[in-house]
This record gives C-alpha cells, sequence and structure tokens, in this order.
C-alpha cells in the first residue's frame, strides 16, 4: 500500500512509471539518497572513472567490431583498413588502445585506495573480493584482445602465456592444446579470443561490476578516516551525520576528476597514441609471422609486474611450473588481504609507521618489477664469475628475485606486521583534511 | 625516499643505455608538414621501392592529401589499368620473390612505425660494397640485408672501413652527398607519412579537444564549488 502512495506523489509519465518499475525509487535509493561520507578525496575518484572507462571500451569496441575481421589471413589487414578507410577509424581505435592501458591505471590507483585505506576489511570483504574478480576478469579481457591485431607482439606475447599452460604438471601439453584450439597459436586461436574478448569477458565484467556496486551500495563507502559514518546519524531522519547524497555531491567533484581525466586521456590519443611503444609497442606493426621470433619478447606494460615474478622464480626439477603457480598467486593472493590484515584501525591516516613502510616497499616492488618485465633479463649484465653464489648470473634475475620476496612479503607477513604496527586513536567522526 | 628515486632514476637512465648499444641511427630530419617534400618523397617510392615492395594498404588517392592533384596522380604516379583508388600493390609473386631475393620484401605501409624513420634514414644511406655477398651490397644498419642498393645510381658506391666502421664514397653517382641526402629525407618523410596518414589532422584536432576540455574544467571547477559551499 505504502508503495502505491508513493507513486501517487508523481504525476505524468514519472508517475506512470513508477506504479509498473521503481524507478524514482532507485534513483532516491542509489544516487539521491545514497549517502556517502562527505571527506572523499582524490582516491575516490578512480572507481568512477574505471566504470566510464569500462563504458568506454564497450562502445569503442563496438564500432571496431563492425569493421575488424577474425580471421589469420585479415585480422592485420582489417585493423590498418580502419585507421585508414573508415572515417575516424583511427580515432575509435586509439581511443580503444589507449583505454585498455588508461584502464589498468585507474585500476591500480583504485586498488591501491583500498590497500591505503583498509577498504577490505569487514563488512566490506566481499565487496573486495568482486574487486579482485573484476581485476582478473580485466586481465583475461585484456589478454585475449592484445591477440586481435596479430602483429608479431600479439602473436607471440600469446604463445608465451598460452604456453604457461603446457607447465602445468601432467595435464600440461594437452591444456595447452585445448586453450589454442591448434597446436599453434593460429587461425582457430584467434577466433576464440575473439569470442571471448567481445562477448564473454565483457558480460562477466558487467555482470562482476554491477555486484560490486550492489555490495558497496550494501555495506556503504568507506572514507579515508576508515570509520564507519552510519554509526552517528541524525535521530530524526536516519541519515549519517557525515554522509552527503552521492547526487549532486560526488557527481559534480567526479566531473571534475574526469575532465581532468579526458584531459590526459585525449592527450595521448591526439599526441602520443603509441605512448613511446609502451601502449601500442612497434613490433606491433609487423604483422604476425608463426616462423620468425621476435628477439624480445614483452608482454604489455600492467602484466609486466607479473611478468617479472614468472621469470624470477628459477625451475625446479626442469619444470617451468613454480614460476608459473608464482605468477598465478602474485595476482589472487590480493583476495586474501581482509584476513591478512590484523589491524585494528582502517586507515593508513592511524595506521603505524611500520604498515606504512611496507605498503611503501610493495609499492616500490611492483614498480621495479614492472619495469624489469619490460626488458630483457640480461639489461644489466652479469655479475662477476668470481662471486660465489651469484657469480654469473644475471643482475636483473637477482634483482627481480629480490622484489619479488618483497613482494610476497608485504602479504604474507601482513598479519604480523599489521598487529604488530602501533597505531594512532582513530577519531569518532570523520574529519575534513 | 630519496635512495628510492635516485635508483628508479638509474633504471630509466639505463634503458637508453640499453637502446643506443644497438645500432647507431641518425636523426631524420623530416616534416610531415612539408608538402613539397612529402610529394617528391612519394615519387620516389613509387619510382624506386614499389617495384619490389608494396604497400598495400595506402591508397593512391590519399596522396591528394599532400596537396597532389588528381591529374599529378593519374599521369604521373599510376601505373597503367590502375585507379586513383587502388591501393599501392605490386605484380611481384610473393613465392618468386622470395626465390629470387631470398627473402619476400616486406609490405612499407606501416614500416616507419615498426623500425622507426630514423632506421629507414640510416638505412638507406647505410649502403656499402660487400664483395664476400651474392648481391654484392652489405648494409651497416641492417648486416646481411637481402636487399640491394637500389639507389646505387644516384649516391655512388660506398665503402666500409672496418677499423674505424665509418662509410667512404669510393664512386660518385648522379648526386652529390648534400643532394643525396636530401632524396632520402623526402624518401623517409613520405614513407613515415604513409604510416600513419591522418597523423597530422590527429594532431591538429588533438589542441581543439584538450582547449574544450580546459573550459570545461573551469566549468566543472566552478560547479562544484557552488554545490559544496555548504558542506563543512
Amino acid at each position: 500500500m505504502a508503495k502505491k502512495n508513493e507513486s501517487q506523489d508523481s504525476a505524468g509519465l514519472i508517475g506512470w512509471i513508477d506504479e509498473r518499475f521503481p524507478l524514482s525509487s532507485f534513483i532516491k535509493n542509489h544516487l539521491t539518497e545514497y549517502y556517502a561520507p562527505k571527506n572523499f578525496n582524490f582516491w575516490y575518484l578512480f572507481g568512477a572513472l574505471a566504470l566510464f572507462v569500462f563504458v568506454m571500451q564497450i562502445l569503442t569496441g563496438i564500432f571496431l567490431t563492425m569493421h575488424y575481421k577474425p580471421d589469420a589471413a585479415q585480422a592485420f589487414a582489417s585493423v590498418e583498413y580502419i585507421m585508414r578507410d573508415v572515417s575516424f577509424g583511427w580515432l575509435i581505435r586509439y581511443m580503444h588502445s589507449t583505454g585498455s592501458s588508461l584502464f589498468f591505471v585507474v585500476i591500480y590507483l583504485h586498488m591501491f585506495k583500498s590497500l591505503m585505506y583498509g577498504s577490505y576489511q569487514k563488512p566490506r570483504e566481499l565487496l573486495w573480493i568482486f574487486g579482485v574478480a573484476i581485476f582478473l576478469a580485466l586481465m583475461a579481457e585484456a589478454f585475449f584482445g592484445y591477440l586481435l591485431p596479430w602483429g608479431q607482439m600479439s602473436y607471440w606475447g600469446a604463445q608465451v602465456i598460452v604456453n604457461l599452460f603446457a607447465a602445468v604438471p601432467f595435464i600440461g601439453p594437452d591444456l595447452a592444446e585445448w586453450v589454442r584450439g591448434d597446436y599453434l597459436i593460429s587461425d582457430a586461436t584467434l577466433n576464440r579470443f575473439f569470442a571471448f574478448h567481445v562477448i564473454a569477458l565483457p558480460l562477466a565484467l558487467a555482470g562482476l561490476i554491477l555486484t560490486h556496486l550492489i555490495a558497496l551500495h550494501e555495506v556503504g563507502s568507506n572514507n579515508p578516516d576508515g570509520v564507519e559514518i552510519k554509526n552517528y546519524k541524525d535521530k530524526k531522519t536516519g541519515i549519517p551525520l557525515d554522509g552527503i547524497p552521492f547526487h549532486p555531491y560526488y557527481t559534480v567533484k567526479d566531473l571534475i576528476g574526469l575532465t581532468v581525466f579526458l584531459i590526459v586521456f585525449a592527450s595521448i590519443i591526439f599526441f602520443a597514441p603509441e605512448m613511446g611503444g609502451y601502449f601500442l609497442e612497434a613490433n606491433n606493426f609487423v604483422p604476425a609471422d608463426p616462423l620468425v621470433t621476435p628477439s624480445h619478447i614483452a608482454p604489455v606494460w600492467y602484466f609486466t609486474p607479473f611478468y617479472s615474478i614468472l621469470r624470477a622464480v628459477p625451475p625446479i626439477l626442469n619444470s617451468q611450473f613454480p614460476g608459473v603457480a608464482a605468477m598465478g598467486l602474485s595476482v589472487l593472493i590480493f583476495a586474501f588481504v581482509p584476513w591478512l590484515d590484523k589491524s585494528p584501525v582502517r586507515s593508513i591516516r592511524y595506521k603505524g609507521i611500520l604498515f606504512k613502510k611496507w605498503l611503501g616497499a610493495f609499492v616500490v616492488s611492483f614498480i621495479i618489477l614492472g619495469y624489469l618485465g619490460t626488458v630483457p633479463s640480461t639489461i644489466w649484465g652479469q655479475f662477476p664469475s668470481v662471486l660465489p653464489l651469484l657469480g654469473g648470473s644475471d643482475v636483473a634475475t637477482v634483482v627481480a628475485r629480490i622484489f619479488t620476496i618483497i613482494y610476497f612479503s608485504f602479504f604474507i607477513l601482513m598479519p604480523i606486521y599489521s598487529k604488530k604496527s602501533i597505531t594512532k586513536p582513530v577519531p569518532t567522526r570523520v574529519t575534513m583534511k | 625516499m630519496k635512495k628510492i628515486i635516485i635508483f628508479i632514476l638509474l633504471l630509466i637512465q639505463s634503458s637508453f643505455i640499453f637502446a643506443s648499444e644497438e645500432v647507431y641511427l641518425e636523426k631524420a630530419p623530416i616534416d610531415l608538414s612539408d608538402q613539397p617534400s612529402l610529394q617528391k618523397g612519394a615519387r620516389t617510392f613509387i619510382n624506386y621501392c614499389l617495384n619490389c615492395h608494396s604497400a598495400k594498404y595506402m591508397r593512391y588517392n590519399k596522396l591528394l592529401d599532400i596537396g597532389l592533384s588528381k591529374k599529378d596522380i593519374k599521369e604521373n604516379l599510376l601505373f597503367t589499368g590502375k585507379k586513383i583508388g587502388d591501393p599501392m600493390e605490386i605484380s611481384m609473386p610473393v613465392k618468386e620473390s622470395k626465390k629470387w631475393f631470398g627473402a619476400t620484401p616486406p609490405d612499407l605501409s606501416v614500416t616507419a612505425r615498426s623500425r622507426g624513420s630514423d632506421w629507414i634514414y640510416s638505412y638507406m644511406k647505410g649502403f656499402y660494397r660487400d664483395s664476400s655477398r651474392e648481391i654484392g651490397w652489405n648494409n651497416i644498419v641492417y648486416v646481411n640485408s637481402a636487399m640491394p642498393h637500389i639507389l646505387w645510381e644516384l649516391q655512388g658506391e660506398q665503402e666500409l672501413d672496418k677499423i674505424t666502421g665509418e662509410l667512404s664514397l669510393i664512386k660518385a653517382g648522379k648526386l652529390n652527398e648534400k643532394e643525396y641526402d636530401s632524396v632520402i629525407v623526402d624518401l623517409t618523410n613520405y614513407i613515415t607519412y604513409m604510416s600513419e596518414p591522418d597523423q597530422l589532422k590527429r594532431k591538429k584536432m588533438g589542441f581543439y579537444v584538450v582547449g574544450f576540455l580546459l573550459l570545461l574544467l573551469v566549468l566543472t571547477i566552478k560547479l562544484k564549488k557552488e554545490f559544496w559551499k555548504d558542506i563543512k
């Protein structure tokens, strides 16, 4: 009955819709009367930006699909056709290729925010896990998409990654062949990767993003102080005292962030779409050739920290599997963070110096591993052979091993240092810093 | 923190050292807005390169963008029987060319994007006489390249000093060094243009888009301030 009364409030078309579909109440619950903490800072922008980039990738992707041909004999040529003969095809293509790199920039910053402010802690564990699942799906989406231009880097990058499956004990080689659909990366592989890239994973991503948002709106946003705004509500209205409606306050605030993002985005698209070979690799302008292996194969920058970990782990009993397992674990380990962090406080503002140092060490490891993944492991030469233990081994590999250990230690030792780290007193209400 | 920054800077610097170790490439002094240079380059490309190399993603009518007229293209640059909207394909069969040269001459449509303009410029100036090879030529930029020196009549013949690694002219060609260099600059300029014909349009459009966004930024900042003035 209450519902009916509510709908009578709004007349006309909206009223008509509200009697049949919860339009007004949806807008109220999730925008105009969804209360977010008033102290969000710069770091809280990236969630909204990620959603924007996702929508943009879908839209540009639709237009690319209209002209792209998922056929080993025609794929490379169809991309050049888009670049030259399709009206504004170059713009759509650069938006998509730049968008994919910036998607990862935005997601990495979004994840870093959560690590800083403890946004994974109770009751936001599921919210965080859905986020990790989105990250995994996004990596798969990017990997499948990278094969489509059918250049040398596409081809050999896919070759390297699919061969990782061959390292799985017992079933490895059969598994790799099953993934490829052939004995080598071929037309069959291109076709299935296309199917995964344009429908399977976007669909999974859309679903996961929806669950991520449902979980977010159930528990409410964390904030830079890490205090629950729901603990202090106005007694009459029940509205959190430190909450403000998402719309209009955060929609107008996010507009500034979005505009700054678009300035960066447009500067890359129009002035440096290859981004010095990091967004579009030079070797990918050579058509895929199964008979010519490039001298240096590196994945796109956003995979390189994990790729570095793969290369850093030495083979055991002639098997590459430990490296593959370490790489898989380096991504999956994020899912366990809610239970690894034993700190009584959420935000880095009130956590002790020990936690800050570890988080800093993690970020430095991530960047250095990322850099090392883009270059050959011989880049820094070898240790002199007279040195015990290290003699003759690649300097870069040893450095990568050290930072791999730091990377994993950040997670594995978290229960110890997060508990030991001396915390500062947390305010009861949010602060406007 | 300082140590970390120094370490990261060292990392970045070392990558440059690595890049310079490969082959020394001369910087190509090209200017994509120089239409006469692009036109001369297009002529050299079509007369010399387009016999063995194709540029199959490039259409002849794209040459209209660099200031050539339909009449120019039809009368001077199109092979008989071709239409102005056709791509720059060649009639040499791929299988045969592999037999003749040992490798199929690659399509040059996007070579400037895979190799870079400096590489093309240095490569075209890097041929020297090498009697130990069947084709009689070698190249300092791409050692044991399967390509003979197509422009030798223009440049003349060079010799490699194996101790210093320097090239010197042993037999003069039709052009002097400066004239030959300008032919190669124009050719490199054209091949770079051809690798992405819309690149000048792209950059020009970029200024308008970024300019608009900067204006929008001022408005969004004002809008936010207006809404947020009550929030304390």
